[in-house]
Formats: structure tokens, sequence, C-alpha cells
């Protein structure tokens, strides 16, 4: 069987009638009287590569656990793969149900490493129970170009090989929602890379991918919404329309030397809310309505003041100054360190 | 409830088995020991070799089969002891338990995979002793061992203590969040069986055959109870979070 033919084939049958893959609503996980998860509710489409980002001890392990049914919510509801696994009486023939469909890949890649790489797929796959093992292994193995190793000990492997090995295992059972936690930590970059190309993949195979990872990075290359959180959720949606909720838009100018009376230049200019000096690199950030706009007059303004303009351009916000804002772990005097001035 | 699926039950056994075959501490561990506890009382019977059956010659026999009975408790003690806590370390054990895998599947795939060998060579020990004794020994002590009241008793304990010894590892192993700390405990679990031995061996205590059978029920009714408390342990939310962890990973 052709490894991308795998989950198309079910992507019809995956239990959610054309619902969400996960739906969460008040989630909450308590450990002794300390609240890891506080009150989380969010959707994730079907087919969709979905970012839970948030700090060490924000609560994303423990909720990937609590919708993977390894953990029991304290309260709130939640559904994956159509399957309630929270908010109410969950049997164990519920959860056998669910875990047949999706498939969890933990921080450690969690191989045993006197193992070869085919039998610790046998091994998953006969835990999955799935028939035609051999041909699921080679298949999983394909997809992650992995099979010209299949033979060699898991201990054997470099870390970047370990964690495709275990990116084939949770390809294995042919999931509707696959939970991947830090899937590229403690990867050189090239591994990251290759396991960030993989995960890309899964989204064509209509396969609903829920990435929990404090690498903005990846979060920004590979998905489709994000999910911010610290303990409760902060904020949820495309990387792009995040940047907009949380930063108003900035034109960045660099002069030559700096302006004797930047006061009387950028005061009263048409489009410009407010201005502020930025010290690296050393120049002005304006907050306008629209920088396309506000830009030629900005311009002719400093023209006319004397002052030789080295550069004018939207200042651009990353997923990781958005991140910064909504985790909470910035100071508020750092609010402009992620401004970056674009080229003119 | 669910009939519990053999093919998932098999499946964690032959895993473990695999792993077991291929970790040369655990081969050593299954070799060493049993060829001591095989090695001291033949070299003790043999040395005594009488020419005709004597209460003394009977007491050095039963202390003999004492000791071939350290076997099944010392060797999976453990392997029991790291089963849970061991996977735990390497990270194994979430994606096992994000399968469809359950509770009483884990735990009884993991019992079987430290019984069978454990069992295995505490047998094969026992028989060794056995055919050296009549190549070795005298025909009366020969004859006295091959007919001594205790062997069905030994052959019947060998089991019922591995069980002892796996539930009480496997119980230890769910319980700590130091695979050290689970070993040694793990052997300290073996003490009240080897405690038993040494009192047989200094005459204090001269079990009846009413006592062996006694024991013996008792063990067994032991093992029954011990699965179902051991059951209660390989919940999942406890092994994933740990033993006394209020907060987990998030």
């Amino acid at each position: 069987m052709a490894p991308a033919k795998l989950r198309s084939e079910a992507a019809d049958s995956d239990g959610t009638g054309g619902g969400p893959a996960v739906e969460v609503h008040e989630l909450t996980k308590v450990f002794g009287g300390r609240t890891a998860v506080d009150a989380v509710s969010f959707q994730v489409a079907r087919g969709e590569v979905f970012g839970f980002l948030g700090p060490n001890g924000a609560g994303k392990t423990t909720t990937v656990r609590m919708l993977s049914t390894l953990i029991t919510a304290t309260a709130g509801a939640a559904t994956v793969a159509g399957i309630p696994v929270a908010g109410v009486p969950v049997g164990p023939a519920q959860a056998d149900r669910l875990r047949a469909r999706i498939s969890v890949m933990p921080e450690s890649p969690g191989l045993y490493k006197r193992l070869t790489v085919a039998e610790n797929l046998d091994f998953f796959a006969r835990l999955y129970g799935l028939p035609g093992r051999r041909e699921r292994i080679g298949a999983a193995l394909a997809a992650v170009r992995l099979t010209d190793r299949a033979d060699d000990p898991c201990g054997r492997l470099s870390k970047g090989l370990r964690q495709r090995a275990a990116l084939a295992r949770a390809l294995l059972n042919d999931p509707a929602v696959m939970f991947l936690d830090e899937p590229t930590s403690g990867l050189d970059p090239a591994a990251a890379h290759e396991v960030l190309t993989l995960i890309g993949t899964l989204r064509d195979r209509g396969v609903t991918v829920f990435l929990t990872t404090h690498r903005l990075d990846e979060a920004e290359q590979l998905c489709d919404r994000v999910a911010i959180m610290n303990t409760s959720l902060r904020r949820t949606g495309r990387p792009d329309e995040l940047r907009r909720e949380v930063f108003q838009r900035t034109l960045a100018v660099r002069t030559a030397k700096p302006l004797a009376r930047p006061d009387e230049v950028f005061g009263g200019l048409p489009g410009v809310r407010d201005w502020r000096a930025a010290a690296d690199p050393p120049g002005y950030l304006l907050t306008v309505a629209d920088p396309d706009r506000a830009a030629p007059g900005v311009i002719r303004a400093l023209v006319t003041a004397g002052a030789d303009v080295v550069s004018a351009g939207e200042s651009q916000h990353t997923l990781e100054d958005v991140y910064l804002e909504l985790a909470g772990d910035r100071e508020a005097g750092d609010r402009g360190a992620g401004d970056r001035g674009a080229g003119a | 409830m669910t009939a519990l699926s053999v093919t998932r039950t098999g499946a964690v056994v032959r895993r473990e088995l695999t792993d077991f075959r291929r970790s040369r501490f655990i081969v050593a561990t299954m070799a060493i020991f049993p060829l001591i506890f095989l090695a001291v009382p033949t070299a003790a019977i043999l040395a005594r070799n009488a020419a005709a059956p004597s209460p003394a010659l009977h007491r050095e026999i039963g202390i003999s089969l004492l000791y071939l009975l350290l076997i099944p408790v010392v060797i999976p003690s453990v392997t029991a002891a790291y089963a849970v806590v061991g996977e735990r370390e390497q990270g194994t054990l979430e994606p096992v338990l994000a399968t469809p895998v359950r509770r009483e599947e884990l735990l009884l795939g993991k019992a079987a995979a430290i019984f069978l060998p454990a069992v295995g060579v505490a047998y094969l020990m026992f028989g060794l002793f056995l055919a050296l004794v009549r190549l070795g020994a005298s025909a009366a002590t020969a004859a006295a061992v091959w007919h001594a009241p205790e062997l069905p008793g030994e052959a019947v304990f060998i089991p019922l203590l591995a069980g002892w010894a796996i539930w009480v590892g496997l119980a230890i192993s769910a319980k700590v969040s130091d695979v050290r700390v689970a070993q040694q405990l793990g052997l300290l679990s073996s003490l009240p069986p080897i405690a038993l031995v040494a009192l047989a061996s200094f005459g204090v205590l001269r079990p009846t055959f009413a006592d062996a059978a006694g024991l013996a029920a008792a063990l067994l009714v032991i093992d029954g109870v011990a699965y179902q408390v051991v059951s209660r342990l390989f919940d999942r939310e406890r092994l994933i979070v740990g033993p006394g962890t209020k907060g987990a990973g998030t």
C-alpha cells in the first residue's frame, strides 16, 4: 500500500462526521493543589496542523495527555476524532477505540534501543492489532525514508533518525489525529528540517496534526493555526491574524543622524498615531494605520527637515513577538524588542 | 468487560523476552546467580556422600533444596523491579500506554516474560542438581535425594515463589521513580525467603509437611491478591505522572 494513500482512504471515516477533529471546552487539570491546565477551550479542524505553543510548564503536555486519555481531566469536556475523552465517563472500550484512532509521539522518541527499528514498529503494530503488519511497517518506514535502516538497532541510530523512527511508529495505525510533542527537541538544524518536512507531508494526507512546541519558527512554518497558552489559553488564531491582533502596525525609519526635533517632524503627520525612538537599530518607530499610505508623507517630512533617510519600511513582528507578548514572559518595557525595520 | 487480547499480551511478552535476551546484564544475572545457588547445595551434598541415609543427611537435603528455591526469588526480583520504572526512564512507557493495550495485558505480559525464564532456569537448576547428585554422590545419598519427600514441594514452590517475587517487584517498580531505588528494593524483597533458608540452615526452623502445604496455599492466595493490587497500580495516569508526583510534567 502506498504510504500516501494510508490516511486519504480513511479520511472520510475518521469518526468526526465532518465535525472538528478536536473539540475542547473548559478543560482543566489540577495536580494536588496546582492547576496545570486552566479552563482551556479550542477547536481543531479536520486536516489542520494546529500549533500548541507555550513556555515550559505551560500545560501543553498535560493537555495532550488528557486528549489522548493518558490522564483524566479534572473538569471540562473534550472530544477527539468524534469520541468523547473528557466530560463524560470514559469506559475502557471507548478509550481503546480512541487510542486506535490517534497516535502520540512524545518528546522522547521512546524506542526500545535493543530492538531494531522494524522490531519496534512490529511491537506497536501488534499492540494496535493491525492487519497486514509487514505492509504497514514497510509503508511507514518508506514515508519517513528509513527503509534501509529497518534492521538497525534503535540504540545505534542518531537522534534525528530516532525521531524519524518514532514518526514512523506514529503513522502505523493511520491515525485520524496525531499528537506530536516537541518533535524537533534536541535535534540539529538539518535533522529538525527533515522532521519538519515529514510533518508537512502529513497535511497532504489529511491527517490532523496537533503539534506542541516552543520553537516558534517551526510553528510559523508548519501550522495553519496556533494556540498560545500558559496554564490558561491566551489566544488562538492564524499566525498573521495574531500578529495583527496583538501588535499595531508600525513604520520603522532610519536616518543617517538622529533628528534634532523629532516631535516637530512626526507630530501631526496624517496617518501617524504615535512615535518613539528605537535603539537597535537606531531610528524611529511610528504607529500607523497603514504603512503604505503613511510612508510617503513621513519621508517627505524627513527630507523637508533636512534628514538623510537610510531606510523606511513596515516593522515585521514575528510569531515570537506575539508569543512573548501573550505568554506573559516579557517585561512591559521590552515590548518593542522584537521590532525589526524592513529596508525601504 | 472486554476479554483480554492474546495478541497484545503476547506482543508484550515477545518484546520483553527479546529485550532481555539482548541485555548482557540480564543474561549474566540469569546465569550467575542460579549457578551460585546450584553450586553451594550440590557441593554440600557431594561432600557429605553418606554411606547410608541418616537424619543429618535428610536435613542437608532439605536445606539444599531450600537453597535452590532462592533462584525463583532472586532472578525475577531485579528484572521485575526494573520493568516499569526503567521504561518510564527510557521514555518507552508513554508511547505504549497511548496504544489500545489494556493495563492487565501490559501487566500480564511483563509478568509472564519475567516468570517464564525465571521458572525455566529454576527448574533447570533443580534438574541439574538431581543429575549431579546422581552422577557424583554415593548410591545411598543419591537415593535419599531422589526420594526426598520435599521434591514435589520444590516443584510446586518454584512457580509460587517466582510469582510472589514478580508481583512485589512490579509493585515496587510502579511505585518508585528511580531505577536504582527500585532494584535495591527489589533485592530487599527477596530477603524474607533468604531469611527462611538461613533459619532452616541453623536449625531454628524445622518445617513439617503441613507447614510447607500451608505456606504453599498462603502463597497461592497472596499471588492472586498481589495480581489484583498490582493491576490497580498499573493505572495509566499513575504510571505516566509517576508515584507521589503531584505536579506532572507539562
